[in-house]
């Protein structure tokens, strides 16, 4: 854990929580237009999730003020930054953000540590020291180097780095991941999750990747055509049945659990979601951790009595909530457990009319695959 | 036959032409910046308009453009009158008419390649510097600069070498006054007109070996440092 108070304050967790609240209206040659209403809550990281062309990246320019939306407002706690009304506008240089960029955009004619100290000389806290963040990012040994002899998930490290080095009030980041192969993308989320724990300030993440919104994600917030179709914490808004997200391949829950007894023998970890036992395989984690785990809705099957004799060892006595098709020979089923936490199960139609499954109806959720996430 | 040797009005020939060139180049860079500038970031009408007009002197002959200006800036012309009026006098003939007509004459040669390399370098270097905090000036100063100094460095050679080498203006606007207006190709015109082809040779085969190092000094300095990922995306 960064110690606050050792220099570079003001991104641990601790501070003063201001919500982020904004309304962009922006109408785009060729007929796209924006229409978003936010209320971002001022800690944790609040993701902007859709498809290509949605308007997400358009909603993080807006905040960082790159564009202007006609009509709106924007405002950080007790600051204005933007008011058509007024005509308020605080251009981007006066606006207390970090901005990460889809690639890195260092400065090319900088080494990593003048990259750094551009950042840090403009920044809150001009006197403030690095080290911290360099440690957290791992760029210690990178240093004296230039971008051009780094590698992409380097230069984009040294860019979460740089954006944080100005002591921001809120860090803004566009598919930070999104231009990096599979391999690098696996080296920075672990970064990207420890600044998830670490950092003080809100995050407002944008992409289009359903693993991130589960790996990262405190609040969701569902983009289509300008517009935002769902909004909230990010376990009620995956287990929305009704949503898009739902209907999707990819459905799933996410779930915060804590480790709390391992069994050596068959290499099975006890789980504590909320009072819920879950058991997992292959977890060598220590008694304690907290960690995230992700269920997809293909992974969960229903019975109505509790199966004897079955190979699944998750069995959780589960009420449904909520029935909707997912194309048009299956259903997504949202199921609540005992306490309280949502499931969601992708069954056949044929299956939910067997089964007469509709809203009160108590069953058994089997959980075939139970996934850590960080 | 007398020896051969860069006598006192050489020198003086010499040292006009490069006082010229260094008064003309800072001028240059006054102008040309924020002028490039706006011809790299602008899309307006005016700007294509104006791009033509800063790039006429390329394909103008100096005779040209020193005849309208010695018109305009003469004591008939409506410039002329006015630098009169407020008790300039008139700028034909003198020193500070050569800076006027020299800027104008190689104005594109340090406008191009200052406009070329603004737009190279793209909005997201802004962007990221915006993001950083720091302001327009500071951007410009710490970020625009040092990125374009190929650039720069093209415009400062291109710039000095073009206004050494200028005749033709000069002759229409300056005329031959040593000390004031002969700068050193007019030197040498004067010393073909006089058949003294061997101290013309000495004058013309040092511009030809100045103009001939400072060129070949920019290529090497601008190949040493090609502007290599300016975007900052992954290579």
């Amino acid at each position: 854990m960064v110690q606050p108070g050792s220099g570079a304050g003001g991104y641990q967790r601790g501070g003063r929580v201001s919500r982020l609240e904004a309304r962009f209206v922006l109408q785009r040659r060729g007929g796209f237009r924006l229409d978003i209403d936010l209320s971002l809550p001022g800690a944790g990281v609040s993701v902007l999730f859709g498809p290509s062309g949605c308007g997400k990246t358009t909603v993080l320019r807006c905040l960082a003020g790159l564009a202007q939306a006609e009509e709106g407002h924007l405002r950080l706690g007790e600051r204005c930054w933007q008011d058509s009304e007024t005509g308020r506008w605080v251009p981007t240089h006066r606006r207390p953000i970090g901005y990460v960029f889809q690639e890195a955009s260092l400065f090319p004619h900088l080494s990593v540590a003048g990259n750094l100290a551009f950042a840090r000389k403009r920044g809150a806290e001009p006197d403030g020291d690095d080290g911290d963040l360099i440690d957290l990012l791992g760029i210690g040994p990178l240093m004296t180097r230039r971008p051009a002899q780094l590698s992409g998930g380097e230069r984009q490290r040294v860019a979460i780095a740089r954006a944080l080095a100005t002591a921001p009030r809120v860090v803004l980041m566009d598919e930070p991941l999104a231009a990096l192969d599979g391999a690098r993308k696996a080296e920075i989320l672990p970064f990207l999750e420890r600044l998830h724990r670490e950092l003080a300030v809100p995050v407002v993440y944008v992409t289009h990747s359903m693993d991130e919104v589960v790996r990262l994600a405190d609040w969701l917030v569902v983009m289509a055509d300008g517009r935002a179709v769902s909004t909230g914490p990010v376990t009620e808004v995956l287990s929305d049945v009704a949503s898009s997200l739902a209907s999707s391949d990819d459905a799933s829950v996410a779930l915060d659990a804590e480790v709390v007894g391992h069994d050596a023998e068959y290499g099975l970890s006890r789980l504590d979601v909320d009072g819920v036992e879950l058991w997992i395989a292959g977890l060598e984690r220590p008694l304690g951790t907290r960690l995230r785990i992700r269920i997809h809705a293909r992974d969960v099957s229903v019975a109505l009595f509790r199966p004897d004799g079955s190979s699944i060892t998750n069995i959780l006595p589960s009420v449904v909530e909520a029935l909707a098709p997912a194309g048009a020979h299956q259903c997504t089923v949202r199921l609540r457990m005992g306490n309280g936490a949502r499931l969601l199960a992708r069954l056949t139609r044929r299956s939910c009319d067997l089964l007469a499954l509709a809203p009160g109806a108590v069953v058994y959720a089997q959980i075939k695959g139970v996934v850590p996430i960080n | 036959m007398p020896e051969l040797k860069i006598g006192p009005e050489d020198w003086l020939a010499i040292g006009l032409t490069a006082r010229l060139a260094a008064v003309t180049l800072v001028v240059l860079f006054v102008i040309g910046t924020p002028l490039a500038w706006w011809l790299a970031r602008s899309r307006s009408a005016a700007a294509s308009v104006v791009s033509a007009l800063v790039a006429v002197p390329l394909v103008l002959p100096p005779t040209v453009l020193g005849f309208y200006l010695l018109v305009l800036l003469g004591p008939q012309g409506p410039v002329g009158r006015l630098t009169e009026s407020i008790g300039l006098g008139t700028l034909p003939f003198t020193f500070a008419g050569l800076v006027v007509a020299s800027t104008l004459f190689s104005l594109p040669f340090v406008v191009q390649p200052l406009q070329s390399s603004f737009a190279a370098l793209g909005e997201r270097m802004l962007e990221a510097a915006a993001t950083l905090r720091a302001g327009p000036l500071d951007t410009f100063l710490h970020v625009v600069v040092p990125l374009c100094r190929p650039g720069f460095l093209s415009a400062a050679v291109l710039g000095f070498a073009h206004t050494v080498g200028e005749f033709g203006v000069v002759l229409m606007m300056g005329g031959n006054i040593p000390g004031e207006t002969q700068v050193l190709s007019i030197a040498i015109y004067n010393r073909v007109e006089a058949f003294e082809y061997d101290h013309a040779h000495l004058l013309a085969g040092g511009l030809l070996v100045f103009s001939f190092v400072s060129l070949l000094a920019l290529q090497w300095f601008n190949r040493g440092r090609a502007p290599a990922g300016i975007s900052g995306a992954d290579a």
